[in-house]
């Protein structure tokens, strides 16, 4: 079930006089049951390139392989329908998908439309509901008179429903509290844990250290780094403000540490590690 | 979803780009109220020559027109056919069961397929080329002698430009909620016309609250900011002639007299 990437290009509009080319020699792979981050400014091509992996975009020209599917520019919508049924997607802005008259039937509706039999597809919705905490007292209740939050965790419920093999979601943390990115963070832990390959686009380092086993780092439409947490966090400062990205609060604290004359051996991820290192190597001080 | 051209602005700087909209939008309706006089070669012949001059103007691919005229390709398609079989008159050129094809009916034909393509490229050169809150600037500037019989050109022109600013925003947000129903097993292409019927519903109320939602969030922004309708307010963007227009203008009359005179001579 891993995923690869051959030589994609993308264009929107592609064959029009407005072509606009995004993706530019894409070739990453992606392991199966592990939380790969996708990483990158603003516009650089991250949600463009996500799309790729359930066929809402096809490549312009290369092609992607899901599992045992190849998805290239010629690809029929009828293929693709079946890859869908593979790979669960949560948008950007997922609150503006719902529209059943529950909660509970608009978590149906993938389940259904992939084939479930009605009490089955209840039954899966109903474990997605709880998987992403949406309270049962909501479940009868209008998905529009949840807050924008309720929504969002709805919204994702609605695709891990059909029980896909790939999870993939686009800023899933943007707009939840505190409590609900740590739940939400423990949720990519467990679908990592239940076998599942799962891909996010996060802009909070944080979170890409504490969940990630792989990083891909895109640039105006090119992959400009990838691999584990570790080897990407710690790449030259400047390369990553070449990049416009942060690191993550241990890698600030450390560089601020540094800049005072306090180095590490090398760049911490987490605080945890963080303080293990300043125990070990500053301990007989 | 992107490709459709008709009413879509294409942002540059040609000489048609600066040109005041008022002045696109008069010489556009001169030239569709003249193309109705057009009934010859020669009228036809200068016409074409009046667009393309247009186009060649606007700095655009012309492959971009071409894209603009596709859409509405059937529609020609079928007042051509129209024509081609319901002009009486003789030689009848071909029997067709109870129809027939006459001489008349094909020259007809070909008139109104080159009447329609026509007017069709002169209104996308003003859409292309003019962007829509412009549009309604020049509709209201143009209108504005009707305030005196009590017609609210400003409430009219500032609906039509919020109209037309949603347009784009609306076909966005389509695409997004038809890639999100997508990705949850919608599928238009099977089952019969009931079912592919009910899966619009997933489309649609998503695409009407948001409408909703978007119109609320602008009625209250505009509340905020002290928004009053009927009353007489400035205006940001300030048309005004300038020299370009008037070559325009005279460009236009020089078509007009040229286009008199072939008719007259019967050409
Ligand atoms: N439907 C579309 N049509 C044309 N161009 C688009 C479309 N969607 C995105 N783009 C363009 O593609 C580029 C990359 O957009 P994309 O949404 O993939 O960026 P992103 O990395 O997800 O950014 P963000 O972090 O803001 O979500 C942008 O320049 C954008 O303008
Ligand atoms: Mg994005």
């Amino acid at each position: 079930m891993a995923i690869t990437f051959e030589q994609v290009n993308f264009s929107y509009g592609a064959g029009t006089t407005l072509a606009n080319p995004i993706l530019h020699d894409i070739n990453i792979t992606i392991a199966d049951h592990q939380v790969t981050a996708i990483i990158g400014q603003t516009g650089s091509g991250k949600s463009t390139l996500i799309q790729h992996l359930n066929g809402l975009l096809k490549p312009t020209t290369g092609q992607v392989i899901v599992d045992d599917l190849i998805v290239t520019n010629t690809t029929k919508e009828k293929q693709l329908t079946k890859l869908r049924a593979k790979v669960g997607m949560v948008f950007q802005f997922p609150e503006n998908q719902l529209f059943a008259n529950t909660v509970l039937e608009d978590v149906m509706y993938g389940p259904l439309n992939f084939g479930y039999k009605t009490d089955e597809a209840k039954q899966s919705a109903q474990s997605a509901l709880k998987m992403v905490n949406v309270a049962e007292n909501l479940w009868q209740k209008s998905p529009f008179e949840l807050s924008g939050g309720q929504m969002r965790r709805v919204a994702m419920a609605g695709a891990l429903a059909s029980n896909p093999d790939i999870v993939v979601m686009d800023e899933p943390a943007a707009g939840l509290d505190p409590k609900g990115q740590a739940e939400l963070l423990a949720l990519v832990s467990n679908l990592k844990e239940a076998g599942k390959l799962v891909v996010f686009i996060s802009h909070q380092m944080d979170h890409v250290v504490s969940v990630a086993d792989q990083v891909i780092v895109m640039q105006d439409g090119h992959v400009a780094a990838q691999g584990t947490p570790a080897d990407v966090f710690n790449r030259d400062i400047d390369w990553f403000k070449s990049v416009n990205l942060d690191l993550p609060r241990a890698g600030q604290f450390a560089e601020q540490l540094r800049a005072n004359g306090v180095s590490l051996s090398r760049r911490p991820l987490t605080l945890a590690e963080l303080a293990t290192m300043i125990n070990e190597e500053y301990e007989h001080e | 979803m992107n490709n459709i051209m008709i009413g879509r602005f294409v942002p540059g700087s040609s000489w048609v780009h600066r040109l005041d909209p008022r002045t696109k939008m008069i010489v556009t309706f001169v030239f569709i109220f003249v193309m109705l006089f057009a009934s010859s070669w020669g009228t036809y012949a200068l016409s074409a020559v009046f667009v393309v001059l247009a186009i060649r103007l606007t700095q655009q691919p012309f492959k971009l027109y071409w894209d603009g005229l596709k859409p509405i390709f059937w529609l020609i398609l079928f007042t051509v056919v129209l024509q081609l079989f319901l002009t009486p008159g003789t030689p009848v050129v071909l029997h067709v069961g109870p129809l027939q094809v006459t001489w008349p009916g094909i020259l007809n034909a070909i008139y109104v397929m080159i009447r329609f393509t026509l007017i069709i490229l002169m209104s996308t050169i003003m859409t292309l080329s003019t962007p829509p809150t412009s549009i309604a600037n020049a509709l209201e500037s143009l209108l504005a002698p009707l305030n005196k019989i009590h017609v609210p050109v400003a409430e009219l022109a500032l609906m039509l430009s919020i109209a037309l600013r949603f347009v784009p925003l609306l076909m966005d947000e389509t695409q997004k909620i038809m890639n999100a129903q997508k990705s949850r097993g919608m599928s238009f292409s099977t089952g019969g016309p009931i079912k592919r019927a009910r899966a619009i519903v997933p489309l649609l109320i998503p695409l009407f609250v948001g409408a909703l939602q978007r119109a609320l969030d602008l009625a209250n922004a505009m509340e905020i900011r002290g928004f009053k309708d009927a009353a007489s307010r400035t205006k940001y963007r300030i048309l005004l002639y300038g020299r370009q227009d008037v070559v325009a203008f005279i460009g236009t009359l020089i078509f007009v007299l040229i286009f008199i005179g072939i008719k007259i001579s019967g050409v």
